[in-house]
């Protein structure tokens, strides 16, 4: 037989026996180091209910803290008891009690008897790796780490602190060059013997008695001095989230374990009763002859990270809740925003969706309700019209109406009549493309028939709202998409802006557009602006007007409606 | 934060244990099985009045899904709920016939619960009409949650309040005893709900759901708060606030991230909306022993009399856990 097992064990002891003696009918002898932690007690009893079984022997018992020399020290004794009372080792297997195995015994042996030479362990020099989480990468090499970070963290970081700060470096012992990699490895008897009975070990483990987590570097270091035949990944399938914790296995992870294809996973669940039946109880069941190829299970862990880290762009919610700038996205999705051109088109909005097939709506921000599209009350969400719901947060209504529509277009009209919090939101979103014809708020009011008096006042309010709008689209940080066309400029050639503006929103093919939106008749608009000035009220967001716009009308008696053509 | 706040919010906080400690003598045991709970229980905390109809459910999705002991204050019940809950093996009760109001709507009389028998424990604190989610509730019991979190030291855990309601009129289908609400109130509103942070304690403050669409459109900022952070792994120097909104240390309401990332949480599936509300919306009005004057009550007297069918177009049936993560309405974080 020629693998063994060393097995830290720490908790679950009743899992970890029924791994050991799996392991033992698999024909493995078995080293088990049990956690100085675990009152004797219990200890006592564990080792009672073992000794029925000659292949399984115990170790002297170390306090394994996590990241402290303590499971290193507990590695070396169980290995050394290993290779001393079965001489037919030839290679030895980390693992820990919380580790399963998931393809049959006989198969990790095969496939190690067919690589006799081979070590298999991870190990990766730390300039290289982006694995570390927490900065300590080069340093935890070069400084002290006598305090617990679990239980003394403060002392930790001034430690770590002070020898920052005042420059302070251990020497590295000759010939030494720093590796890590996961804890979990399978080494051989050569190997392992090099390292255990080096002349110079106690120079090393004195260094890396102060190494910060040795149990990542230590053996990882020294295999690299002795082996001549590395394989740099652990056969232990063992995937860590953000924080640099495993990830943890539990009943319905077995479809996922067993397409995993390797011979040993961890960390499972103490309960995960269905699994410890499936791999233990039925070795031969469901694992495939097969290299052993942990991607798969890759994806998913990996999502989970980044679910973690970098979330959902545009949700907002009870555990997601970004500071400003941090919002990864602030909308979930692309939108369009109009200001001006349901004002100087008569049929814009339908003409728009027609153009682009995206959902486009009224005035959203509007004063009296949310002018959803199709006169709908509520939409996507059970989100309500109701103006007050909606004033009572502005950015939530959005940030919910984009989240809703995930994977439709949205586009609406905005105007300095609506709610005007929400403008400087939109104007930092990447998502929003906002597209203003200033001063076409003028056109309502040139058609109404109001007092010109209110009318007077109705366009200095208006114009006063548009300017500062139009300031914050225009400062430094906007992330929009932002245009802004004064109206007369607009009105010169209309269908230019009009195609790009379509273009970009790109739902449908590329072409150009057939059918332009009708144009309201502004004959006599030039006049109106005037009249404006004339009593002492100075419109100047739509740009220059000529008080008789006629060049631009068709001569005759009888006007028709303006409209473009292309 | 600065020392002198952090000064007022402990100080604050000793003011609920006491005030928890004093009203302890508003609590009259009547089954005390607290002698049977293990080191590593997990405990649930609620109080009840009248909710007779609901408890068979609501004690066996509970102790499906894992919770070792249960812990009930009565309040001065009159429909036989106290003698069913005193005879259940796994549940210690109490009752009182103080004033809910007074106990700051129990919440003085669970930490002191809290306080003496929660100590080290993971505690699920819920009302009767509360049924918790959290993510692969299918496959996974609660102590899988519990020892992740415990492995992740992470101390308390976020569950937000998912307004479930019927299609019709609230009163249409009436419930069974032992039925499950959710085959009646299986609707909820999926993407209405705003956030915002409470400065003072750190937590989220959110709303929205159909009783802000229905109820509250006029007066959108009184409409309930739905966050809630009903799991926590409880220390004797722990106090709740209000309800289960918040709790002190402050510390124990950072349930979200804030660069960006999802932290796991859960949902409360809050079934109160089941032909039983009409009834109990008249006498809690007439009691006049709730949150703010009782608005809550009063806004749905009004508005249950005008148009008892909270369901709309788009209101979503409630599926599983999964859907409403899909949703975005509670999140796995880093649980795989």
């Amino acid at each position: 037989m020629s693998v063994g097992i060393v097995m830290l064990v720490h908790t679950a002891l009743d899992r970890a026996e029924e791994v050991a003696r799996h392991w033992t009918r698999g024909g493995c002898p078995v080293v088990i180091h049990v956690d100085k932690m675990v009152p004797r007690k219990t200890y006592d009893a564990f080792v009672a209910r073992l000794s029925d079984t000659p292949m399984v022997l115990f170790s002297k018992r170390h306090r394994c803290e996590w990241g402290t020399w303590g499971l290193v020290a507990a590695s070396q004794d169980a290995s050394e008891l290993l290779l001393e009372k079965f001489e037919e080792v030839r290679h030895v297997y980390l693992s820990s009690g919380s580790c399963l195995p998931l393809r049959p015994v006989e198969e990790l042996v095969d496939y190690l008897e067919q690589r006799p030479r081979t070590d298999f362990i991870e190990s990766a020099t730390t300039a290289d790796v982006p694995w570390t989480v927490g900065g300590l990468d080069q340093e935890r090499f070069t400084m002290h780490f006598p305090f617990s970070w679990r239980k003394n963290r403060y002392l930790f970081d001034k430690l770590v602190e002070f020898q920052r700060a005042v420059g302070y470096k251990r020497r590295i012992p000759r010939g030494l060059i720093p590796h890590m990699g996961s804890q979990w490895w399978c080494l051989t008897r050569q190997t392992l013997t090099a390292i255990l009975q080096d002349p110079e070990r106690e120079k090393f483990d004195r260094y890396f008695r102060h190494v910060w987590i040795p149990d990542e570097s230590y053996f990882q270091t020294l295999a690299r001095l002795y082996s001549t035949n590395i394989e740099s990944r652990s056969l232990t399938l063992s995937k860590f989230d953000f924080q640099g914790k495993p990830h943890i296995f539990y009943d319905d992870h077995l479809q996922l374990l067993r397409r995993s294809d390797c011979f040993v996973a961890r960390k499972i669940w103490p309960e995960a009763a269905r699994l410890y039946d499936a791999f233990l109880t039925d070795p031969n069941g469901a694992m495939s002859q097969q290299e052993p190829n942990p991607g798969k299970i890759d994806r998913i862990f990996a999502k989970a990270v980044d679910r973690r880290t970098r979330g959902r762009p545009g949700l907002f919610m009870q555990s997601r809740f970004p500071n400003l700038g941090w919002e990864n996205g602030v909308t979930a999705g692309r939108y369009s925003v109009f200001q001006g051109f349901a004002e100087l088109f008569q049929d814009f909005e339908s003409w728009l969706a027609r153009a682009t097939g995206a959902q486009v709506h009224g005035h959203l921000y509007g004063p009296d309700c949310a002018e959803f599209s199709g006169g709908q009350t509520v939409i996507n969400g059970a989100l309500s019209n109701n103006a007050r719901l909606r004033d009572a947060n502005p950015r939530a209504f959005l940030t919910n109406l984009l989240w809703n529509t995930r994977g439709e277009r949205q586009c609406f009209q905005y105007g300095p009549h609506d709610n005007p919090k929400i403008n400087w939101h939109m104007s930092r979103d990447p998502n929003a493309q906002i597209s203003v014809i200033s001063g076409a708020w003028a056109v309502p009011l040139f058609k109404s028939n109001a007092n010109f008096a209110e009318i007077r006042a109705e366009a200095a309010a208006l114009q006063k709202i548009e300017s500062k709008m139009l300031d914050e689209l225009r400062s430094p940080d906007v992330k929009a998409r932002v245009r802004i066309w004064t109206m007369a400029e607009f009105i010169e050639a209309p269908m230019e802006p009009l195609q790009v503006i379509i273009d970009e929103i790109g739902q449908k093919s590329l072409r150009r557009l057939s059918e332009a939106p009708r144009l309201e008749d502004l004959a006599g608009f030039g006049q109106f602006l005037q009249n404006l000035k004339n009593q002492g009220m100075h419109p100047y967001l739509m740009g220059d007007f000529p008080v008789d716009p006629a060049p631009r009308n068709l001569p005759g008696g009888h006007r028709k409606p303006y409209l473009i053509k292309k | 934060m600065g020392a002198w706040q952090s000064y007022r919010l402990r100080v604050q906080r000793k003011r609920w244990r006491i005030r928890a400690f004093r009203k302890r003598r508003d609590l009259r045991p009547v089954a005390n099985r607290t002698a049977d709970i293990a080191p590593s229980d997990i405990l649930l905390f609620s109080t009840q009045r009248n909710e007779g109809v609901r408890l068979p459910w609501f004690l066996k999705y509970y102790r499906d899904m894992g919770v070792n002991h249960f812990f009930f204050v009565d309040n001065d019940s009159t429909d036989g709920s106290l003698d069913y809950l005193a005879k259940q093996p796994d549940v210690s009760v109490w009752t009182t016939q103080a004033s809910y109001k007074r106990s700051r709507f129990g919440v003085d009389w669970l930490n002191w619960l809290a306080l003496k028998y929660a100590h080290d424990h993971w505690a699920l604190t819920v009302d009767p009409d509360e049924l918790f989610l959290y993510p692969f509730c299918d496959t996974r019991p609660l102590r899988a949650l519990t020892d992740w979190l415990d492995a992740s030291s992470i101390k308390s855990f976020s569950a937000m309040l998912l307004d479930m309601y019927p299609k019709g009129r609230i009163d249409a289908q009436p419930y069974q005893v032992g039925q499950d609400p959710l085959e009646i109130a299986s609707w909820f509103d999926a993407g209405n709900y705003t956030v915002e942070k409470n400065k003072q304690f750190g937590n989220l403050w959110i709303q929205g759901g159909p009783r802000a669409r229905m109820f509250f459109q006029d007066k959108p900022k009184l409409a309930p708060a739905l966050n809630k952070i009903p799991l926590v792994k409880w220390n004797r120097q722990y106090a709740y606030v209000s309800s289960t909104h918040n709790l002190l240390p402050r510390g124990l309401n950072q349930v979200y991230d804030e660069w960006g990332g999802e932290k796991a949480s859960g949902i409360l599936l809050h079934t109160k909306f089941l032909d039983t509300f009409a009834v109990k919306a008249e006498e809690e009005l007439a009691r006049n022993q709730h949150y703010g004057a009782s608005r809550e009550y009063i806004a749905y007297a009004e508005g249950v009399k005008d148009n008892p069918d909270l369901w709309c177009k788009w209101s979503e049936k409630y599926i599983n856990w999964r859907q409403l993560e899909i949703l975005g309405l509670m999140s796995k974080g880093n649980w795989a």
